[in-house]
Formats: C-alpha cells, structure tokens, sequence
C-alpha cells in the first residue's frame, strides 16, 4: 500500500509515544465522557473513541480525548488524526467535522475514505452518548 | 544488529525468490553476441543448433526434478499460463466425454479464475472446502467425483500455509476413475520430492521463480503414459509439440534449467536450513501471547508459517514491521478489500485472516535475519495491542463474540 508520507508519519508517531497521541481510555461511564465505538472485527477495524466535556456558556466544549484502534495503518491514522483536531472544540464544532476533513489533511488513498468516514462516525457516537448524559 | 544484514529483511520467498548468483550467471551467458543467444527454432545454422542444445539440456534438468521424460515439459511463460493450459486444455478437448472439474477453495487464482471461466463456458466446477488444517481430504474428492467428471486439479503446496495435499492418494482415485489429474507445483519444487514416474499425475504445472530462477518461466508436464491430451491456448508456429507456440526464451529457460539443476542437487541442504530457520522462528514467537499458526505444523513444509495475531490487524501490523519484507491475509494489503479466501476457506473467524501475517523463508535466510525479524515483531505487537480496543476488551474479559458491532 502506498501510502502518504503523512499517514506513515502519524501511524509511526502514534505508534511510538501512544501516551503523546492520545491513545488510553476514560471511564465510560462517567458522566462527562461520551464513548463512540464504530467497525466490526470482522471488517478489519474498530474504532473507540472518548471525549471528556465540560460546560461553557450555552455549549460544552471537549477538554481530553482518549482513543483506541484496530486496523490498518490508515484508520489507525485517521483516528490520531481526529483525535487532535478535536481537542478545545465545542460539541457544535466537532459535529461539524467531516470526513473530507481527516482524508484531506492525510492525503488518504481514495482506497481508504472509508477509515475517514469510520473516524467521523465515532465522534458522532461519541457526542450522542456524551449528549445523551447530560 | 549484524551488519550484514540487508534491510528489510526479505521473509518473501513464497512470493518470489531472489534468483540463485549460479543462475544469473548461466542467464546472462545466453543473451549476447558472444553467448547461447540464437533462437532455438532455426533450423538453418549453429546459432540455432546452439540454443536448441541449450533448451533441451535445461528441458533435461526439470524432467530429472520432478523424475519424468524431458518429451513430458513444454515450457510455458510462468505456473499461471501452465495451470491455463492444463485446466481449459483438457477440459476444451475432453469436453464431449463430460463437463464437470473438481478443485478447491485453497488454490491459486491461476487455478481458480480459469475454472470461473470455463463456468461461464457451460462448465460445472465444484470447489472444496479445506480440512481445519488447511488440507484438501481424499474422502471429500471421492465424495464430489460423478461420472461426467473430467478433471481434478489440486495444488501440491499452498502458498500461504505452506500445508501439503496428499496427490499420491488422490491421483491414485482419479487414475482408477479415469478422470484426468492437474497438480499445481508451483510452490513445491526443490522443497519436497516429485516423482512423476510414481504418481498418478497427468499434468503438473511449474514455475521457476519460486525456486531461485527467473521471473517470466514456467513449464507443464503433459503426462505421455497414460497419455492425456490438451488443446493449445496460444496459437502461432506451433512450436512444443503445438500445444504452445511462441518463440522459446533460451535465456530464462537455461535459468530455469539450472534453477532446477541446483534444486536437486541442493533440496536436503536448503531443508535443512529452512527446518532449522522455522524451528528458531517458532522458538521465538513461543512468547507472544493469542497467536495462532494457521494450517497443521505437522502437514506443512518449514518454508512458510502464517501466523495470526489475535487483536492485530495485518497491514498494520506490516507498516509497524518495515524493516521486515512479508505479506498478510488482511484485506487492507488487497484491492478487493477481502480478507485472504485462503484463510477464510480454513472456517477460522474472519478477524483472524485480518491478523495473519506470512513469514516465508529461503536458501539465503540467515539466523541473524529471523532474530532480528523476531525482536522486531514481538515489540510491534504488544504497542499494537496497546492501541487495540479488541485487545483492552479482551483483558477485561469481554467475548467479543458476543459483542453486537455496528
């Protein structure tokens, strides 16, 4: 698989200094994490994502993300990479990331959009369990 | 790290072979002014007479492989047209006498995309399922055998388990049933013994590049006693006795040739080897907690080990290995996007054929390559695992069986 230099990059970083990049976990079933968990084994990825919110003003907005991946070295990517466009945003904001916007900063393969798509339908889980919290 | 190694570190054997410094040298002594390079079908001068001489003793050399009679090989451009001419050869002159070929789900695509299209032709072809271990059984041949059945066609050696099928009892079924027998050889030459004399065989393809030789050459054995007849594919010269025409290669046949030559010669020192390089890789992945060698240890060469890596996905686990050349069962390393057919034919999960990773030695594998190949592998497994969410549930001890994925 050919990939961009900057999969390789985020894959490799990720992979080196887990603890840099986010990867962990939160309680899931503390009030201010929502969790998304979207693949199936079966299909070759999973995705788990945790946001930790707090309110400000009308709107929350997401302090700390944890995430963990199974899959290729693109989905694993895909998530680092969301992961770090999420961090300060407001619930409104983050729902407004698409997954254009993690295939294009990664320059995934068209091959591969479907990694981008599963990384954007985790944070929308992870935002309705968040939401459906509070 | 030793320096001589060679990075990365080339655990692709199954998938080619590097060609052997021997055959090399034999290629380019047939490719110029001053060498063998004339076209073995001229007739008129010594050029010609050169290179004829060349092809037949290289002709020679496969025959003593595989204990035939050189008048039995016809050189091909690789094992995937051999196996072409092998299945749609006999099943397009046999097809008055019937029009029903057996195979299984385990062969190569070479194998199988001929069959599809001799589906698509008025054909039946039955497929078999593999045994658990990766092996294709007598009893499930002799259960799909009808009387309109004209072909069996089983490989000798599956390239991604490395597991053995039984020819000498399922050619012995087919002989007895009259029904005409294909093996594809391709992975097996110079690892285990072929005796053509001793077995029910009536076709059998080969390659050369999977046993140090060159890329772009191959040949098939046309059985003459018992004789079986084939319809060429390739029409123009009638060169091979016509069942394939096409002006022949000298200088990848004499590479062929002597590929073959030094795999006779040298087949129990490069077992040896490899038995010994699979017995330190095994040793090694020993530690590795939730792996599972896919296809029975005790019915494969030592050549190829495929390995799952529960809660690991393959490609990754690859990217996460770069200093190490193999490949995987994962769907993310194929452009269909599904996982190894191989591998799901085993009825294993599919998550294990994401995870499985290929490992295949050669003659020129050293033990400095599977060390360093096995301190590599075992760290990328576990940070792997650290980011896995399958392997966090796995610790917490949740059966991911039982999970509903969306």
């Amino acid at each position: 698989m050919a990939y961009s230099k900057k999969v390789v990059e985020k894959f490799e970083n990720t992979l080196n200094e887990p603890k840099k990049f986010n990867v962990g976990r939160f309680n899931p079933s503390d009030l201010d994490v929502g969790t998304g968990m979207v693949g199936a084994p079966a299909c070759g990825d999973v995705m788990k994502l945790q946001i930790k919110c707090e309110p400000k003003g009308n709107s929350h907005v997401i302090k700390d993300v944890k995430f963990k991946t199974y899959g290729c070295g693109s989905a694993i990517a895909s998530s680092s990479e969301l992961v770090e466009m999420l961090i300060g945003k407001t619930l409104e904001e983050a729902k407004e990331i698409k997954n254009k916007d993690i295939a294009n900063a990664l320059e995934l393969p068209p091959i591969k959009i479907h990694c981008s798509v599963l990384a954007e339908d985790s944070i929308k889980q992870a935002i309705d369990d968040y939401e459906a919290k509070q | 790290m030793s320096k001589n190694i060679q990075l990365p570190i080339y655990l692709d054997y199954a998938s080619t072979t590097p060609v052997d410094p021997r055959v090399a040298e034999k290629i380019s002594s047939h490719l110029k002014m001053d060498g063998v390079f004339g076209n073995p079908a001229s007739r008129s001068h010594k050029y010609g007479w050169k290179a004829e001489e060349a092809v037949e003793e290289a002709r020679s050399h496969v025959a003593n492989l595989v204990n035939c009679d050189p008048r039995e090989i016809v050189w091909t451009s690789g094992a995937t047209e051999a196996d072409n001419l092998a299945i749609k050869g006999v099943a397009n002159f046999y097809n008055g006498k019937g029009k029903h070929i057996i195979t299984s789900k385990i062969e190569h695509k070479a194998v199988l995309d001929p069959c599809r299209q001799l589906e698509r032709d008025g054909f039946e072809v039955t497929y078999l399922d593999p045994d658990a271990g990766g092996c294709i059984t007598l009893e499930s041949i002799k259960a799909a055998a009808r009387e309109d059945t004209i072909l069996i066609s089983i490989m000798h050696l599956n390239n991604e388990l490395g597991t053995l099928n039984d020819i000498e009892a399922i050619g012995s079924f087919a002989r007895s049933k009259k029904i005409f027998f294909h093996v594809d050889a391709a992975q097996s030459t110079g690892k285990v013994d072929i005796d053509l004399s001793n077995l029910c065989v009536d076709l059998m393809s080969f390659s050369a590049h999977k046993t140090y030789g060159p890329k772009g050459i191959g040949a098939l054995y046309v059985s003459r006693k018992p004789r079986v007849r084939i319809e060429a594919q390739i029409h123009g010269g009638g060169h091979e006795r016509g069942m394939r025409s096409g002006t022949l290669p000298t200088h990848q046949i004499v590479g062929m040739g002597e590929a073959f030559r030094l795999a006779k010669e040298e087949m129990q020192a490069d077992r040896e080897h490899v038995a010994q390089l699979h017995q330190r890789f095994l040793n090694g992945v020993d530690g590795i907690e939730e792996i599972y060698v896919n296809g029975d240890l005790d019915r494969k060469v030592p050549n190829i080990i495929n390995i799952s890596f529960a809660y690991v996905e393959g490609e990754s686990l690859i990217m996460a290995l770069k200093d190490v050349a193999v490949s995987s069962g994962s769907a993310c390393t194929s452009a269909s996007l599904e996982p190894s057919y191989v591998l799901r034919a085993l009825g294993r999960k599919d998550e294990l054929a994401h995870s499985s990773i290929r490992f295949s030695f050669g003659r020129f594998t050293s033990n400095e390559d599977v060390d360093h190949t096995l301190s590599i592998l075992s760290h990328a497994v576990e940070r792997l695992r650290e980011l896995s969410p399958l392997w966090e549930m796995h610790l917490d001890g949740v059966d991911l069986d039982k999970v509903e994925w969306n």
